[in-house]
Formats: C-alpha cells, structure tokens, sequence
C-alpha cells in the first residue's frame, strides 16, 4: 500500500514512513495540521483501517493516546515543533504512568529558519521534551528517516519509552518567507 | 478595577443536588464501562462507586486528560461503552477536547460532566461555571448529539436513559451543590492503575 512518486516511480520516505507505521500496527493518528505531515495525514483520512484524529490543541494527543494504550491501540502524534511546548504538563500522565509515546514533530526555528517568530520554541523543543523524560531522536536526511523512525518504534512500543522523532527543516525543507 | 462578574445572560437554576446521591443513582452499576475519572472528585467518586475496580483509570494529575484518554480508549474499544465523569474545573482547561470528540463522534462514549461550580481540590476558589458559564451550551454549539442538563432530580430518568441506553456519544452537564464527594481514597500510583486496566481488559499489561 505504497504511494511511488508520480515522476519517478520512487517511493519517497513520508510514504515509506506511513507504511512503517501501519506495519507495526499504529491505528490511532492524531493531530495539529502542519505541511510536513501533509502526506502522512493524508494517507490516513483515506485509510479505512485506522482513526485519524484532527485535535484543537498538542496537549490533547497526550491523553488520547494513553487512552489508547489502556485500550491495546497504539497510535502516533504529529505536531510542529511550535505545539510541543503545548504538551509539557500533560507529559506528567505519560511518565506518571509509563505509557508508551511516539511523537513525530515536524521542525520549524532551526536549519534556514526564515521566521523569527519560530526560533524560541523550535530550538527549545528538545531540552523541555528531555527535561520531561521525553527521549529526542532526530532525522536530518531522508535516507535516515525509516531507520531512526524505526528505533522510535521499539524503544516506543517494545520498551515502552516516550519518544519524540523530530523531522528537521533540512529533511522537509524550510519554508519560504518573502 | 476589573474582576470576575457574575453573567447576566441566561442565567441558570440554583443547584440544588447533593452529587454524593445523584452521582451513583446516574451511573448506578459502573461495572458495565470502562471507566476515566477527572481529578480531583470525579475521580475519587468513582474509585467509591467502583470500589476501588481496575476498569477505573483515575487521574490525580494532568489536569484536561479525562476527556480525550476517554475518546482514545473509546475508539481503542468500540464494543465497550466508555464512561468519562469530569468536573468544571477540569473540563474548562481544555473545552477544544470536546469538539475533537465531536468531530470523532464515538458512539459508545459518554461524558459526565460534575459542574458545582468551583475549585474543590484547592480550597473551593469559584470556577467560570460558578459566574455562569454554560458547558452543556458549549458542548452543543461543538455539535455533540445529544445534551443534556440534569438540575434536578426530575431530570434523572433521562439521564439515566443517555448513560445506560443512549446509541451514541452524549454529554451530561450535572449541576450539583458545593460539597465533597464520596471519597474513599483513590490509586495515587499512576502506573499501577495502568498495569491493572490492562489487565482487566486485555488479559496482560
């Protein structure tokens, strides 16, 4: 259930990501909208085997998603890297009660950051998810992504960590400010 | 200076339920749900009704998760009826939750919302509720199918109806008097309430 590239027949890694999800049963996708899910949000509003969940607010996935391991689903939440610091607190259910984590954060305020507006949570992102028990892992290349998603998945469901796997603007690009 | 003010619009009923009576008239046998309890008296009420049973995840912290671990757990379970008990306090730190839930619309989730208007937890401060603010107006306007506000004992047969035979995801706005709830202490180790849910539910952690 793969998407090839239209031009080059190639499958590109947000695909290969969403196939490497579902093959180790991830139902549950929750979300903020951000362009660097964009195909990753996609695939599962037209996955009829999974929950796609368009959330108000970052915090919200933390709690849905434990809601979930209570329920044997596992699930993934995508946000931009803006939305992590929305999820501080709420990280107190997850190591309280030792649920399993997989976020994925899209990154902004970082490697050709035109917004100056984005620069204070996007470089915090990684010492307020630590500071929160919160293992950081992070893909700069998109021959890397499969592999450090991977990692995230077991250390996630296996060993039953919070793991964060931030997308770097080098991955997904930086955006285009005028 | 400017302060807190009571709302002049549509005023609502003075409460008059105790929620040590109506709560468990309205759940009655919380052993057919699994259970998520709000902190902090939502929770210790239910951990009282239930008995202290492991279908009853109840939280002492993260303030605003009821809501959504209920949505998470329902959609992870569509054969169980999901059974959210929150409180105002709790419910107005994270209102967006309930048009997430709207959007997902679970039909095996039921939310209960124990309104008396104020911060029991941390020395009864007034909560918006207590000024005025209506949740069940809120849960509407989010489009969750079927409201309803329980003032009064008159109103329990239809609450009692939208807990135990509704075919859908409801909201029930329960107005009660200040007060404590029933507590006989609750799990405060947030990990082993986990491990004996899953126990209970899918036969390992």
């Amino acid at each position: 259930m793969t998407s090839p590239d239209v031009t080059t027949g190639a499958i590109t890694w947000p695909d290969a990501l969403y196939d490497l999800l579902r093959k180790a049963n991830v139902t549950q996708f929750a979300y903020v909208p951000d362009a660097g899910h964009r195909v990753l949000i996609d695939r599962s509003l037209a996955d009829p085997d999974v929950h796609s969940i368009a959330l108000t607010t970052e915090e919200e996935g933390i709690s849905l998603l434990a809601g979930a391991d209570l329920g044997g689903a596992r699930g993934v939440l995508m946000m931009q890297s803006s939305g992590a610091g929305n999820c501080i607190n709420m990280l107190s259910l997850t190591k309280g009660g030792r649920f399993p984590l997989l976020m994925l954060i899209s990154m902004r305020g970082e490697f050709g950051e035109g917004n100056p507006w984005q620069f204070p949570m996007g470089q915090a992102v990684k010492p307020v998810l630590e500071a929160m028990g919160v293992i950081v892992l992070t893909a700069s290349h998109p021959d890397e992504v499969i592999e450090v998603a991977s990692a995230g998945l077991t250390m996630a469901f296996q060993s039953g960590e919070a793991v964060a796997v931030l997308l770097s603007q080098r991955l997904i690009g930086a955006k285009k400010f005028a | 200076m400017a302060r807190p003010q009571h709302l002049q619009v549509n005023p609502l009923p003075t409460t008059v339920l105790d929620r040590r009576d109506i709560i468990p008239l309205l759940i009655e046998k919380p052993e057919d749900f699994l259970c998520v309890g709000g902190l902090a008296g939502a929770a210790q009420e239910l951990t009282a009704i239930a008995n202290d049973a492991p279908y009853v995840y109840a939280l002492a912290g993260a303030m605003g998760a009821a809501t959504t671990m209920a949505l998470g757990l329902a959609l992870a379970q569509p054969d169980k009826r999901v059974l959210c008990v929150t409180g105002d306090g709790e419910l107005l730190m994270n209102l967006g939750s309930l048009a997430t839930i709207a959007l997902m619309n679970p039909p095996n989730l039921t939310i209960i919302c124990v309104d008396n208007g104020h911060y029991g937890e941390t020395g009864n401060q007034d909560s918006h509720t207590g000024f005025g603010v209506d949740l069940a107006t809120i849960a509407g306007g989010c489009g969750i199918p079927a409201v309803l506000t329980i003032n009064t004992m008159d109103d329990l047969p239809e609450g009692r109806r939208l807990v135990r035979e509704g075919n859908g995801l409801a909201f029930i706005l329960l107005r009660v008097k200040e007060g404590k709830p029933l507590n006989n202490g609750r799990l405060m180790q947030p990990a082993v309430g986990r491990t004996r849910f899953r126990e209970h539910l899918l036969g390992h952690a």
